[in-house]
């Protein structure tokens, strides 16, 4: 039953991905294929990156409400470049070779939330509107902090700094492809392979340590995974609140089963359907009437006021 | 045999359990009791492996809580808690395969399904196999993780209040099955209860805490005086016997 969802969304996948490259084409295709190719390429690593970060960060922490964005991963993320530039100017910034730069930050941010969040996950704090808080408080001081950097830095670094903190799935930042490209399919192979153990951890600490896991260490190796994950879209297309949060409720709608061999790949293929589907209606349909950015931010939000009040009415 | 030595515990500044040396020989049921905030479910906690050890050892046969692999020990113990939050949409028997996890790590072979169909038969689950979680009344999830626990095939097994969310009728049946793979099965039971009368029924040994140390022990019929009860409880408790069981009578 679950191979035959999987398939079905696979279809429109494909469906989708088929209209992205050739709706409204016109000229010569070796060019067309290339330029749209390439964009493409960006929408498909942000989508799994994207549905695998938060459908692995509500595993971890066994909940289906909070994700790695509503902790405040992203902001923290926009923090630290902002911090970067403040450090070095806006020329040493942008003198960084890209790839490094983006090592760098990746390992700087995976640091950064292990040691804020990984304490807290692992102390068993499993009180939702606790983490909720924590999480709101988190993002409102990164956010804060970023802004008061901002104000401090020079106007033209502030317009180095702006490119990256505003989600726009049109200009992707395509010089990341291929490092971001390598580091997402890495820990997409990783999250497959733990998909048995991810079941197990969906169950909570206590049944995961009676079970027979080394619970800290799935813990860790988890939200190592999460960070990247995290960066590497961020980097991409900036920061997106509720992107995630909307796949994996779709997800958890449309599959209706706790194995993560299934979630996983059906968050994957959901994700790509509504960003890949969802572009190709506003940029070549809707003749970029509008910003997919913040329709799907939108819906993002509704879903999760709606998961939030269903919470509390329980 | 379990053994238990020098376990001391700390909550910040305050004691909970204050140099604590236990050993709890291999099969039957042994009760761990006391008042509440005798430091029960800490010491609990402490051989189920969910807090980490301040000080002292404690072993499950050859297995030292603190260095052995957690899937080792799985292997050994199971346990059993109040219910947290459970993730909602699996079925009971998917549930109870978790317990088979330690065995097959997510590649559950025919003697894994044995075992879950044993589980679910023993426990009075078949109708409800198919059920999910979130359906069930708190009475059946409670007897869904012990079969779950049951499944996981272990040689001891703990369980922590088992007996809260249950009426008379599952409450009774729980600890008839216990004490059926007490004798059955030679399994080795540590079971955190509340209602003394339960103990004084079915356990083989009580072991009461209070204030942190253990306030007394030993066979149930010893254990079961006037004077010890009163001691623990910090009341007056009466005991009568009828049809040959010992009873308290405490709650009037």
């Amino acid at each position: 039953m679950h191979a035959r969802k999987l398939l079905v969304l696979g279809v429109l996948a494909g469906l989708a991905i088929l209209a992205y490259m050739t709706i409204g084409a016109r000229g010569n295709w070796g060019f067309i294929l290339s330029f749209r190719g390439t964009k493409l390429a960006a929408l498909l690593l942000v989508a799994t990156a994207l549905a695998l970060s938060t459908l692995l960060f509500q595993t971890l922490t066994s909940n289906r409400i909070l994700t790695p964005s509503i902790m405040g991963f992203d902001a923290l993320y926009v923090l630290l470049q902002t911090g970067l530039v403040f450090l070095l100017g806006g020329l040493g910034y942008a003198a960084i070779p890209a790839d490094a730069k983006f090592a760098f930050e990746v390992a700087l941010l995976t640091g950064a939330a292990l040691a804020l969040f990984g304490s807290l996950l692992g102390s068993g704090l499993n009180d939702l509107f606790r983490m909720l808080l924590v999480g709101v408080i988190f993002g409102v001081f990164f956010r804060s902090l970023t802004a008061l950097l901002q104000r401090l830095i020079d106007p033209n670094e502030f317009a180095v700094v702006q490119g990256a903190m505003f989600a726009s799935f049109n200009k992707a930042n395509t010089q990341l492809l291929l490092v971001s490209g390598a580091l997402i399919l890495l820990c997409s192979l990783l999250a497959w392979r733990k998909r048995h153990v991810l079941d197990v951890m969906a169950l909570g600490r206590e049944q995961a340590i009676s079970l027979g896991l080394d619970h800290r260490r799935e813990l860790f190796t988890g939200l190592v995974l999460v960070s990247v994950l995290v960066a590497t879209s961020t980097a991409l297309v900036g920061p997106v609140a509720f992107f995630g949060l909307l796949i994996s409720a779709l997800t958890y709608e449309i599959i209706r089963s706790q194995h993560h061999g299934d979630l996983l790949i059906g968050s994957v293929l959901i994700s790509v359907i509504v960003l890949v589907g969802g572009q190709t209606l506003f940029e070549r349909v809707l003749g970029m009437g509008g910003s997919l950015s913040l329709v799907v931010e939108f819906l993002g939000g509704l879903v999760f006021l709606m998961l939030i009040l269903r919470k509390v009415r329980a | 045999m379990i053994t238990i030595e020098n376990v001391s515990f700390r909550h910040g500044k305050a004691p909970v359990l204050k140099d604590i040396s236990l050993t709890i020989e291999k099969g039957g049921i042994t009760a761990l009791i006391g008042p509440n905030g005798a430091g029960k479910s800490t010491l609990f906690a402490l051989m189920a492996r969910l807090l980490p050890l301040q000080t002292g050892r404690i072993t499950f046969d050859e297995l030292d809580v603190r260095q052995s692999p957690s899937r080792e020990l799985a292997l050994k113990l199971a346990i059993l808690r109040q219910i947290t939050s459970i993730a909602s949409r699996i079925t009971v028997r998917e549930m109870i395969g978790f317990g088979r996890f330690p065995h097959h790590r997510g590649r559950p072979g025919n003697h894994d399904r044995e075992k879950v169909g044993e589980a679910l038969e023993m426990f009075d689950l078949g109708d409800l196999s198919g059920r999910f979680i979130d359906e069930l009344s708190g009475g059946q999830r409670q007897r869904v993780l012990v079969a779950m626990a049951y499944a996981q095939d272990t040689d001891y097994l703990l369980l922590d209040e088992p007996l809260n969310n249950l009426d008379m009728h599952y409450a009774r049946d729980l600890m008839k099955q216990l004490r059926s793979l007490a004798d059955t099965h030679g399994k080795t039971i540590v079971v955190v209860l509340h209602e003394i009368n339960y103990a004084a029924a079915y356990a083989d040994r009580i072991i009461a805490l209070k204030d942190g140390t253990v306030a007394a022990q030993g066979k149930t019929a010893d254990f079961m005086t006037e004077k010890t009860l009163s001691a623990i409880y910090n009341m007056e408790v009466r005991i009568r016997e009828l049809d040959g069981k010992l009873i308290a009578l405490h709650h009037a």
